[in-house]
C-alpha cells in the first residue's frame, strides 16, 4: 500500500515548508519570549539547569538601563530623521526619472538603483574611508566649497548623520522603484483634465501626484520604518556604536547582550522590545492606511 | 523654449544625481587598483598613478580570501536551491489545492512577517548549537530554507494559472506530482528566477546572522571576513577596496543580467492582498 495516497497531496506539498517556518521561526519566537522572563546567561549555556524564571526582570532591568534609553534614542533619530529623507529623495528620484521629458529611463533607473543590491557590509567599510577626516573624499568636496573638515565618524554629533547619509545613499533606488510604479498608475486623463482647468504643474503635483500616491507612500512608509529600526551593519561596521554611544542601535545592544556578553535572557527582552515597536508602528500605519483608502 | 529649458535642467538633475550616486563606488574601484598607501594623501588620489593588482594577489595569497569566497558561494547557491524547491511546493499548494484552514493558515504566516528575524536569533543560536551545526553551513542554511516571502510570491503567481491546464494534464494521468513538475515548475519559471536572485543576494549579502552562527574564521561568509578585516586592517584602505570590490561585484553582475526579475519581484512583493 502507497503512503502516498493515503495522505492528502497538499500536505505533502506543505510539509516540507511549515516543517522548517514551524521548527526554526515559530519556536524560536516563542522560545524567544521565554527566554525573555528568564535570567539564562554564560552558564546557563553549559547547562540549562542554570537557568530560573525571573518574571518581568528583564523588562524592569532593560528600563532602567541607560544604554536602553541612548539605544532608543539613537534609532529613532535614525528612523525619524533618515527615513523622511530617504522617502523624500525617492519621491524626488521617482519623479525625475518618470517625467514625460527624461531620456535614458532605464539607465538612470539602473544607475541609482545599484547601490540597494551591493552589500552592505562592503559599503559601508567604502564609506568609511569617504568619511576619513584627512583623506576622505566628502571633506574633498566641502573643502573645495571652503567647507573646514569634519570628523564625521569621531564626531558624536556628526555619526549618526554621516550614518543616515551612507542608508540614504543605499537606500532610496528601492523605494523609487515602487514610487515609479505608483506614477505609472495614474490615469494621463487627470493630468489633462487639470491642464484645461489651467493648474499650474505645482498645484498638479499637489492635488493629483500626492493624493494619488498616498496608498504607495504609506506602504513604503511602513517598510522602511521596519528596515529602518533594525539599524545594525552600519555601527557595527563603522563606529561599534561610538563616539560616546551615539550610534549604537536597539539592535547592535541586543547582539552585544545576546553574543558578546551571553546575557541571553536580557537580550531576548531587549528583542521583544524591538518587536513591540515595530508591530506598534504597522498597527498605526495601517489604520491610518484604511481611514486615507476611505 | 520653456521645455528645452525644462528638459536640460531635468537632465543636469539627473546627471548630478547620477554621479553622486556611483562616485562611492567608482572610488572604490579605483582605490583597489592603488599602491598600498595611495589613497592615504591629500588632496584624494581618485585615479590609480599606476594601476596595480598588488591587494588583489594580497587577498588571495596571505588573507585567505578565495576561503571566504568559496563560503559566501556555498551557503548563498545552496539556501537558494533548497528553498526555491521548498518554497514553490507550498505556494503551489495555497494556490491549486482547497483544504480546510487554507485561508487562516496563509493568513497567519503572512501576518507573522511582520516580526522581526532578530527576535528568533537568541533561541535558533540554542537551538542550533544543541543540534550541533553552529560553525558548520548547515548553520546559515537551515534557518533560510523556507521563506514566507517566497512562499508568497510564488503563490500569488501560481493562482494566475488556468485550473485548466492542471485538469488537462490530470486527464492524461499524470499524478499530483507530476502536475507540479511538468506543469506548475515551467510555468512558475520567471517567479522562480526572480525567487532565486532575491533568495541569493539576501544570503550573499547577509551580515547578522552569519556573524553570530559562525564562530571560526574559516567559516565566515565574505561579509563577516570583510567587516573582521576592516577591524585590523583599518590603515590598509586599498587593501579593504579590493576586498569591497570582490564582495560587491557578484551581486551587481547577477543584478546587472537579471534586472527585470529582480524589479518585478519588488513589485509583487508591494502588492498586498
Amino acid at each position: 500500500m502507497n503512503v502516498r495516497a493515503l495522505i492528502p497531496p497538499a500536505v505533502l506539498f506543505l510539509a516540507p515548508a511549515l516543517t522548517a517556518i514551524g521548527i526554526f521561526f515559530f519556536l524560536p519566537v516563542g522560545a524567544a519570549l521565554v527566554l525573555s522572563f528568564t535570567d539564562f546567561d554564560i552558564y546557563a549555556l553549559a547547562s540549562f539547569d542554570n537557568t530560573r524564571f525571573v518574571g518581568f526582570r528583564n523588562y524592569g532591568q532593560l528600563f532602567q538601563d541607560p544604554l536602553f534609553w541612548i539605544a532608543l534614542r539613537n534609532t529613532v533619530y535614525f528612523l525619524v530623521v533618515g527615513g523622511p529623507l530617504s522617502i523624500a529623495v525617492s519621491l524626488g528620484a521617482a519623479l525625475l526619472v518618470h517625467s514625460r521629458l527624461a531620456r535614458w529611463k532605464p539607465l538612470f533607473r539602473f544607475v541609482y538603483f545599484a547601490p540597494v543590491v551591493t552589500t552592505l557590509v562592503a559599503v559601508a567599510i567604502v564609506w568609511r574611508f569617504i568619511y576619513h577626516p584627512r583623506f576622505g573624499l566628502l571633506n574633498y568636496v566641502l573643502s573645495l566649497a571652503g567647507i573646514e573638515p569634519i570628523d564625521w565618524l569621531g564626531d558624536p554629533s556628526w555619526a549618526m548623520p554621516a550614518i543616515i547619509l551612507l542608508a540614504v545613499w543605499k537606500n532610496f533606488g528601492y523605494n523609487m522603484i515602487i514610487f515609479i510604479a505608483g506614477l505609472q498608475n495614474i490615469p494621463d486623463s487627470l493630468y489633462e483634465a487639470a491642464s484645461i482647468d489651467g493648474a499650474g504643474g505645482w498645484q498638479q503635483f499637489w492635488r493629483i501626484t500626492v493624493p494619488m500616491l498616498a496608498p504607495t507612500t504609506l506602504f513604503i512608509t511602513i517598510i522602511t520604518m521596519i528596515g529602518y529600526f533594525q539599524l545594525f551593519a552600519e555601527p557595527y561596521v563603522m563606529t561599534q556604536g561610538g563616539p560616546m554611544k551615539s550610534t549604537l542601535s536597539i539592535v547592535l545592544l541586543m547582539y552585544e547582550q545576546g553574543f558578546r556578553w551571553w546575557n541571553m535572557g536580557y537580550a531576548a527582552a531587549l528583542a521583544f522590545v524591538l518587536f513591540a515597536f515595530i508591530l506598534a508602528g504597522s498597527l498605526l500605519q495601517s489604520r491610518l492606511q484604511r481611514r486615507v483608502g476611505e | 523654449m520653456k521645455r528645452r529649458l525644462a528638459t536640460t535642467v531635468l537632465h543636469a538633475v539627473l546627471l548630478v544625481i547620477g554621479v553622486a550616486t556611483l562616485t562611492p563606488l567608482a572610488w572604490m574601484v579605483s582605490a583597489s587598483f592603488m599602491q598600498s598607501g595611495e589613497a592615504s594623501t591629500f588632496p584624494p588620489p581618485f585615479l590609480p598613478s599606476s594601476p596595480t593588482l598588488e591587494q588583489y594577489t594580497s587577498l588571495f595569497t596571505r588573507l585567505n580570501l578565495a576561503r571566504y569566497l568559496v563560503n559566501s558561494v556555498v551557503v548563498s547557491v545552496a539556501v537558494t536551491l533548497i528553498s526555491l524547491v521548498i518554497n514553490s511546493m507550498a505556494g503551489f499548494a495555497f494556490a491549486k489545492y482547497r483544504f480546510r484552514g487554507r485561508r487562516g493558515l496563509f493568513n497567519t504566516l503572512i501576518a507573522s512577517m511582520v516580526i522581526p528575524a532578530q527576535v528568533t536569533m537568541l533561541p535558533l543560536f540554542l537551538l542550533l548549537n544543541k543540534m550541533g551545526v553552529i560553525n558548520t553551513y548547515l548553520g546559515v542554511i537551515i534557518p533560510g530554507m523556507a521563506s514566507i516571502f517566497g512562499i508568497f510570491l510564488i503563490r500569488q503567481f501560481a493562482m494566475s494559472i488556468p485550473d485548466s491546464l492542471l485538469e488537462a494534464a490530470r486527464m492524461e494521468g499524470a499524478g499530483d506530482f507530476r502536475v507540479y513538475r511538468s506543469v506548475i515548475l515551467p510555468l512558475c519559471k520567471p517567479i522562480l528566477l526572480t525567487l532565486a536572485i532575491f533568495t541569493f543576494m539576501g544570503t550573499w549579502n547577509d551580515f547578522l546572522w552569519p556573524l553570530i552562527v559562525m564562530t571560526d574564521d574559516s567559516m565566515y561568509t565574505l561579509p563577516v571576513a570583510l567587516a573582521n578585516m576592516s577591524g585590523e586592517h583599518v590603515q590598509d584602505t586599498e587593501l579593504m577596496m579590493a576586498g569591497a570590490v570582490l564582495t560587491v561585484l557578484p551581486v551587481l553582475v547577477l543584478f546587472a543580467a537579471l534586472q527585470r526579475y529582480y524589479l518585478s519581484g519588488i513589485m509583487a512583493g508591494s502588492v498586498k492582498e
